[in-house]
This record gives C-alpha cells, sequence and structure tokens, in this order.
C-alpha cells in the first residue's frame, strides 16, 4: 500500500534520511522504532508530503505521491504535538475537519464516544489538557476509516483508560485488514498491536522484521525486552537489511 | 454708498416714466429704427423672438425692456448694444455670440461715457466681453448671467469689464467662462456685492488702481488664479468666499500693493494659498476663517504693519509662509488648530506662543520635493525638534495669544 | 490559488475566522483602535486635525502589529496547518485559507475600531480613503508577515525579521530618503523619490492621505512632477497599484515558496 524507494531527505548537513527503502501492506501494523533524531517523522512527514524528498519515491496505492494530493484521503494522521487554534471548541474542529472532506457522509464516531468528547464538545481548545487534544487528534485520525493510519506516538499523553480504548481500536482496523504505521517510545503499548518492526538509526533503516522473526531471534518473548536486546546489540543481526526483496519473499511465506 | 446710487436711479426713472409712452417690437422689426423714432423716455418692449441684429446704439434716454428673453445674436461679427445716452435702462434681453477682434473690445453691452445707465436681468451667452462700461458713473449692473467658455487668455475679455469709472454697483450677477470675472481698472468709490464668479481663465476679480472700494458677500471659486487686488488703497472686503482657486500661481487673494485696507469676515476654504500679500502695508486682516488651504497665507517680508488678529486657521497644510527672517507684521488672538500650547490660567488664550510658520513649509519652500514626505513620522519628529529648539523658521513671527477654542464666527 | 476546491477553503476561512474573533489581541486590537479613534475625534472640534491623528497612528501601528501578529500567528499554526495538509487539500489553499482569514480578521478589527467611529464623527472621502489606507496596508503586512513565515526556519527569527522589516519601512526608509533628498536636491530628482516611495508601502498609503488632506499645496509647487503625478487621479492610480502589487507580490512568492517548504 505505501511504497518507498531510495528515499532520500536531508536538512542542511544533517541526513534525516538515507535511501530509504520500504513496502508495507495492508493488515501490517508496522512500528516505526528508532532513537530520537532518528528520521522517524521525517519518514511520516515524506509520506504525507509535508516534506518534500530529496531523491527517491513514495507511492500510495500505486500513485506517485508527488504527482496528486488526494492520496491523503487514504490517510488518517495522527500528529504527534495536537496543537489547534486557541479559541476553536472540538465540535468547531471536528465540524471542520468534516466539512474539507465532504466526499465522506458516513463517519467513524466511536473515539469520540469512547473518549467523551461529545460532552466537551463545546470547550475550547485552549482550555484543554494534553492529554484531550491527543484525544481530539485520535478522533480525526479515524474519524474517516482511511485504509492507512499513521499514528505518531499515539498514547503519549493518554490516560491509562484512554490508550486501552485506542490501542482496542487500533486492533480492531488492523483486523479490518487496514495499513497501521505507529511510532511509539512506550514499547509495551505496542505490544500485542505490531505486527512488523521497521528500526530506523541515523536516517538509515537497520532492520524490517516481522515481531515473530525478532522474538526468535533473539528469544525474547516481551517486545521491550526484544528491542533491549537488540540495541544492547548482543543479537546478531547483521543480515542484509537493506534487501527489502528478500524481506518481501519472507512476507510473502508468513502471510 | 450704492444705496444713494438705487434711489437717484429710481426717482430719474419716475421722472420719466411719467410722460412716456410704451412701443412694441417683434422679430421682424428693426430695433435700431425703433429706437430712433422713439422719444426720450419712452419705453421700448420687445417682445420674444430671435432677432439677428447688433451693433445697435441707443443714443436716447430709453427704457429697453425685453419680454421672455428676445435673443439678440452678434452671429460672431458684431458688438451687439452700444449705449451713449445717460439713463437708459436695459432688462431682460439675451444677448449672445459677439465677435473678437484685437483692434476693439467687442461687448455684448457696452456703456460709453454714459451715467444712471442700469443693466438688469440680462442673459449674456458667449461673448467675448459681457457688459463694458467705460468712463461712465452712477451705473448699476445686477441680476445678469455672464457666460462663456473661453479657453485662451489672450483672445478672451472680461465678465464684466470697468475702466476709469465712479460710483459703480455690481450686483448679484453671476460670470464665468471669461478672462477676468470682473474687471476694474480706475473704478474708485463703488461697490460689488453678492457676484459669483466662477471658472474664469485667470481672475474671479482683478482690482487695479481701484481706491475706496467695497466689496461683499461674493464668492469667488474654481478660477485659474482667483482674486488679484493690485496698487490700491482703502479696499474693504468683507464676508466674501474664497473657494477652491488650485494651482501654483493661484490665490484667493492676491495682494499687491494694497494699504489702509479691511479684509474682514471672509471664508478662504481649499485654496492653495489663502491669502497672498506683498508689498502691502496697514491692512487689518480679521473674523476670516481659513480653512483645508494649502497655505492660509503667504506674507512676503515686503509686507509691514499688517494686524491679523482673531481669525480661525484649521485643516491648512500650513498656517503661514514667509520668504524673509523679519517680520514686521502682529499676530494676535487667532484660532490655530495646530496650536499644541495650554491654557494653565484659563483666560481662553493660550499660554505659550504659537509659531504659525512650521518647519516643513520652509524646507519645502527650499526643496518642493521634499514634500513628499510631508506627515511622515519623520517630519514629525523634526517639528517637535523644531518647537523645541527654533532655528530655521523666523521666531520673530508668532501669535503671543493664540486662541484656545476657535472664534465662532 | 487555481479555483479547485473553494468550498474547503470557505471552510478553512470560516473556522479560522471564528477562532480569529476570539482571540484575544484581535479583540484588544480593535478596542484600542476603537478607543484612540473615538478620543482623537471626540476631544477635538476640529475633524481635519483628528483625521491626521487617526492618520498617524495608522501608519505607525497597523504595520508593526499587523506584521507581528501575523508572523507568529503563523508560526503557532503549524501543527493546525500540518494537520489540515494530512487532509486531501492542495497546499497553497490551505496557506491561502489561513492568510485570507488573518487578513479578514485584521482588516475587519481597523474597519470597525478605526471605520465605524469615523462613519459617524467624520464622514466624508478622507476618512473613506483613511479606512482603505489602514486596510491596504493590513493586507501589505500580512503578505510580508507570510512571506517571513515560509523563509524562516523557526519562530525567533521570523519575529525578529518581522520587527525589522516594520521598523525599516516606518522609520529607517524615510531617513533614508530624506537624506538623498538632502544630498540632491539640486538635481532632478523629482521622478526619482517618486519611484523611490513606491519602494515603501507604508509611505504609498501616506500619500494617499496627502493627495486628499494636502492637494492644495501639492498644487502650489511649480514642479511639473507634482502637479501631473501628485496632483491629478493618476497619483492616487499609482499608490494603490504600488500597494496591490506590495500584497500580491510577496504573497505570491509565499505561496510558491510554500508549495516545497518541508514542514
Amino acid at each position: 500500500m505505501i511504497g518507498i524507494e531510495h528515499l532520500t531527505k536531508s536538512f542542511g548537513k544533517l541526513t534525516a534520511l538515507n535511501d530509504i527503502c520500504l513496502e508495507l501492506q495492508k493488515g501490517q501494523a508496522v512500528s516505526l522504532l528508532g532513537p530520537n533524531g532518528s528520521g522517524k517523522t521525517t519518514l511520516i512527514k515524506s509520506i504525507l508530503g509535508l516534506v518534500v524528498p530529496e531523491k527517491g519515491t513514495i507511492t500510495v496505492k500505486e500513485k506517485v505521491i508527488t504527482k496528486d494530493w488526494s492520496y491523503r484521503s487514504a490517510i488518517g494522521y495522527m500528529p504527534q504535538i495536537g496543537r489547534y487554534p486557541d479559541n476553536m471548541t472540538i465540535a468547531q474542529v471536528i465540524a471542520l475537519i468534516k466539512e474539507i472532506r465532504p466526499d465522506h457522509i458516513r463517519y467513524d464516531e466511536e473515539l469520540i464516544e469512547g473518549f467523551g468528547l461529545d460532552k466537551l464538545k463545546n470547550k475550547t481548545m485552549r482550555s484543554l489538557s494534553g492529554g484531550t487534544r491527543q484525544k481530539v487528534s485520535a478522533s480525526l485520525a479515524f474519524l474517516f476509516s482511511p485504509d492507512i493510519y499513521i499514528l505518531d506516538e499515539p498514547t503519549a499523553g493518554l490516560d491509562p483508560v484512554a490508550s486501552e480504548l485506542l490501542k482496542e481500536k487500533i486492533l480492531k482496523e488492523r483486523t479490518a485488514g487496514k495499513l497501521i504505521l505507529i511510532t511509539s517510545h512506550v514499547l509495551s503499548d505496542l505490544e500485542g498491536i505490531a505486527s512488523h518492526i521497521v528500526y530506523l538509526q541515523d536516517g538509515n533503516l537497520v532492520f524490517y522484521k516481522t515481531v515473530e522473526e525478532l522474538q526468535l531471534t533473539t528469544g525474547e518473548v516481551k517486545l521491550n525486552k526484544v528491542i533491549a536486546q537488540i540495541m544492547k546489540g548482543d543479537v546478531p543481526l547483521r543480515e542484509p537489511v537493506r534487501n527489502i526483496f528478500s524481506i518481501q519473499e519472507r512476507q510473502g511465506k508468513t502471510s | 454708498m450704492y444705496n444713494r446710487l438705487i434711489l437717484s436711479a429710481f426717482f430719474s426713472v419716475c421722472a420719466i416714466l411719467a410722460h412716456a409712452a410704451t412701443r412694441q417690437v417683434n422679430p421682424s422689426a428693426g430695433l435700431q429704427q425703433v429706437l430712433d423714432k422713439a422719444l426720450p423716455g419712452d419705453t421700448i418692449r420687445i417682445h420674444p423672438g430671435n432677432y439677428r441684429q447688433s451693433n445697435i446704439i441707443v443714443r436716447k434716454q430709453l427704457v429697453i425692456i425685453g419680454e421672455g428673453y428676445p435673443v439678440f445674436d452678434g452671429e460672431n461679427k458684431n458688438e451687439v448694444f452700444i449705449i451713449i445716452a445717460d439713463g437708459v435702462v436695459l432688462q431682460g434681453l439675451q444677448i449672445q455670440h459677439t465677435g473678437r477682434s484685437s483692434l476693439v473690445d467687442m461687448a455684448g453691452i457696452k456703456l460709453q461715457n454714459v451715467k444712471n445707465v442700469r443693466v438688469t436681468h440680462c442673459k449674456l451667452l458667449n461673448t467675448t466681453y459681457g457688459v463694458y462700461l467705460q468712463n461712465s458713473k452712477r451705473c448699476i449692473v445686477s441680476n445678469n448671467l455672464i457666460q462663456a467658455s473661453a479657453k485662451e487668455e489672450l483672445q478672451s475679455g472680461n465678465g464684466v469689464h470697468a475702466w476709469k469709472c465712479e460710483q459703480l454697483l455690481i450686483s448679484s450677477n453671476r460670470m464665468s467662462g471669461h478672462r477676468d470675472g470682473i474687471y476694474f481698472e480706475f473704478v474708485t468709490r463703488s461697490a460689488i456685492i453678492g457676484n459669483t464668479s466662477s471658472g474664469n481663465i485667470r481672475y474671479g476679480l482683478h482690482f487695479m488702481f481701484s481706491h475706496n472700494d467695497t466689496y461683499e458677500y461674493n464668492t469667488f471659486q474654481n478660477n485659474g488664479a482667483g482674486v488679484a487686488v493690485m496698487y490700491t488703497r482703502g479696499v474693504t472686503m468683507y464676508k466674501n468666499t474664497f473657494y477652491h482657486n488650485w494651482g501654483d500661481a493661484s490665490y484667493g487673494i492676491l495682494l499687491k500693493d494694497i494699504s489702509d485696507s479691511k479684509i474682514d469676515h471672509n471664508t478662504f476654504h481649499t485654496n492653495t494659498v489663502g491669502i497672498y500679500m506683498e508689498g502691502s502695508s496697514r491692512i487689518h486682516v480679521t473674523g476670516n476663517t481659513f480653512s483645508n488651504n494649502g497655505w492660509a497665507m503667504r506674507i512676503q517680508a515686503s509686507c509691514d504693519g499688517n494686524l491679523f488678529e482673531k481669525n480661525n486657521f484649521s485643516g491648512n497644510s500650513f498656517d503661514v509662509a514667509t520668504n524673509g527672517t523679519m517680520m514686521l507684521n502682529t499676530f494676535r488672538e487667532n484660532y490655530w488648530d495646530k496650536y499644541d500650547g495650554y491654557d494653565l490660567d484659563r483666560d481662553g488664550t493660550g499660554d505659550v506662543p504659537y509659531y504659525p510658520v512650521s518647519v516643513y513649509s520652509v524646507i519645502t519652500e527650499r526643496i518642493p520635493v521634499a514634500m513628499i514626505l510631508y506627515r511622515s513620522f519623520l517630519t514629525r519628529i523634526m517639528d517637535q525638534v523644531e518647537n523645541i529648539m527654533p532655528s530655521i523658521t523666523p521666531d520673530q513671527l508668532k501669535d503671543i495669544r493664540p486662541r484656545i477654542k476657535k472664534w465662532q464666527l | 490559488m487555481n479555483g479547485a476546491n473553494t468550498p474547503q477553503m470557505k471552510t478553512i476561512i470560516k473556522y479560522v475566522l471564528v477562532d480569529l474573533i476570539r482571540n484575544r489581541i484581535i479583540l484588544v486590537y480593535t478596542a484600542i483602535l476603537a478607543v484612540l479613534a473615538v478620543s482623537v475625534l471626540g476631544l477635538d472640534d476640529n475633524p481635519a486635525k483628528g483625521l491626521l491623528s487617526l492618520l498617524n497612528i495608522t501608519l505607525l501601528f497597523v504595520p508593526i502589529i499587523t506584521i507581528l501578529f501575523s508572523t507568529i500567528y503563523f508560526f503557532n499554526a503549524i501543527e493546525f496547518t500540518e494537520l489540515l495538509l494530512s487532509q486531501p487539500i492542495k497546499r497553497q489553499q490551505v496557506i491561502l485559507s489561513e492568510y485570507l482569514a488573518l487578513v479578514s480578521a485584521l482588516s475587519g478589527a481597523y474597519i470597525v475600531g478605526i471605520g465605524i467611529p469615523l462613519l459617524f464623527l467624520v464622514s466624508g472621502t478622507e476618512s473613506l480613503v483613511l479606512v482603505a489606507t489602514g486596510t491596504l496596508l493590513t493586507l501589505v503586512f500580512s503578505s510580508l508577515a507570510l512571506l517571513v513565515f515560509v523563509k524562516s526556519k523557526d519562530k525567533t527569527k521570523g519575529i525578529g525579521i518581522a520587527i525589522i522589516i516594520a521598523l525599516f519601512f516606518t522609520v529607517l526608509f524615510d531617513g533614508l530618503l530624506i537624506a538623498f533628498i538632502y544630498s540632491f536636491s539640486d538635481y532632478p530628482i523629482d521622478k526619482a523619490v517618486v519611484g523611490m516611495i513606491a519602494l515603501n508601502p507604508i509611505d504609498l498609503g501616506r500619500v494617499l492621505m496627502l493627495l486628499q488632506l494636502d492637494v492644495a499645496v501639492l498644487m502650489g509647487y511649480s514642479g511639473a512632477l507634482f502637479k501631473k503625478f501628485l496632483g491629478s487621479p493618476l497619483g492616487n492610480v499609482f499608490s494603490v497599484t504600488c500597494m496591490l502589487l506590495w500584497v500580491f507580490v510577496p504573497l505570491i512568492a509565499a505561496l510558491r515558496i510554500f508549495r516545497n517548504k518541508d514542514l
């Protein structure tokens, strides 16, 4: 569903993304991991068209994204920091996004109800806590039941109840055959959600593997343990990670 | 003065009417023959219609009255009426299209060496000169419409032109489109009242060597150069309006070599220069309103002994400009809208003097193009600095008792 | 800039305006302008003087407040802009909508604050021209703010540049111009000076008012320039055209740059 070929982007001297190649399929929940500044956000923004790549192409549903902005109707995006105009109410923000998409008449308002946002709908964004704003952002991402979700630190700032609710929602969408691209620092939150891990470091793609595979090679079950093992460098991971075709082959077998 | 004029005219007319006959004239008759046959004191009634007759000479004391504005046409060749007898009355005629000549001043109505003649309620259209008075006394020109559409100064004449006359009354006429609306040269003890003179190429009123005249309640507007009063003493200008006279040589009034005169309760509105004064002395300028002019007054250094008091100055770009540093004139108790002083003792006059010559008017005098920066933040700073430390404005030119509130005029 | 999806633009403009008209700074700005206008016009029985004071207020405060507020607003709205951009809508339409909402709010504040008191206290052509001048200046400095926003990497730098731009046009430019005029006053510099005026939108606005208030004096200079250019409708046409260029050139440049800007 999302194809990335030789994507390169640098900001001045800093290379944010270095020749990244990835192929993400429907039904996957891809967890984008890596230390700060590894290029996760740049990758997400490139897919959304917020960052203009230097080299390489990105296709979403087989369409090259630089040509046409309409591909974004297939994507639900939840940004890392949800900042909204101070004096807009929740209801106005939701109405605004709905009116921008007049093509849609059926909305997925499960999260709005689940988070209890309808009870707060006349509160202005300025008066909301960071967590509530995250709830608004999440609700907006799911509003149009898109085929692709891009969630940037979705659970950050959410209370445990809301966090669980969101995770359930993500799982539900995954089961429904959507592609989910997710970044999170809280690895335990990805437990049971992520099917694949993409690991970036200094703009390079270190690996792109299924969770099962990683569990096998590390011998750990818990995702945070798995990742910890990898980061310590205890596990020999020096297989040719750049070779996406081999990864694709494996995926073909597993799925 | 003019009251006396009117009275004397009235009595003479009454005397004539006592034994007068009335004759009727229609377009088929020749007016000149009728006039020649008539006896002094007769009344000639002219019926409506087109009279293609001109160069008509009135040699006797007759009352000539048009009914429904009969039209006399000079056909762009001739003069129309020439009055050479005393006591003639000309009324209700439409006179048009006089000729143009560089040798003779062609006029719609010409008065030559006469007394007590009245020209009233006539329409003079496209005449080179409208009413032309030459060496005449105690004549009245009133309620006439004198219209032309002159384009060039040289080829055109004046609406009312008076030369070497005495005791004239020019009142309630409307003149436009001539070289000068009213032209006075060597005309004394006369009055110009309630006229409207507008859209003339040169001056609305042009006034030379005409002592002891009065003009009041007139309106002069949109004239090429405004009004010029020159080489005269003893003029009284009262309650006139000088409006919208624009141009680099255009003035509400241009005063040149005027002395012992009064400018009283006039209104100067949106003129490039309200009053321009040169070589003038002992003029009392009081109770006038100067509003929205470029310069309310330009007073050249050659003026002395003039007194400016109790006038209102508001909305003028510059209040006063001068070309010298000396100032031999007095300003007092004027209202200046630009005055920022205070009145702690509450006597209605400011406690610090007002300097009507602004620094920026001095600068633009020297460098006109600097005008483009007028009213910018920078020029305001310059004004403030100059207020604190006067350096280039004449510090003698000041109003030491500026009014805080506008005069009710 | 092309007309596709204008309903989307209308939507964004509508909701951003809803936010802006409840913005405290906008409200305070409107209130201060209104208080200044009423006090300046009400205290003095001389409308011409009041109008002049309002002109000074306009020339001094509208540019700096507009450019600062707009720059900060664009920077603060980055995340919101990103969210809008993640929707299927053209980039330039999003930023253009935000710009249009912003100029509507700011010029609305000016028109309400200055225009309404003027309407009641001093109606006339001069008042209309003053309101038009203030509105045009709002448009110009919003466009410049957008350009600053798309060209600067971060907010602090952007605000710094915005302040420099405002100060340059408010004070510094005229200082340089008067120095030029003084130094070359012996030469025929009329045309050059008029050309230079076109380089400063604040001066253009001031000239528009000058043509209203001081045309009588401008007619008094024998220089052909003043009469031909400033003393005729040509001067108004020239000033307004140049100001519109000051609105559209930075705006179009900003839109073009924004097309390829990394957020």
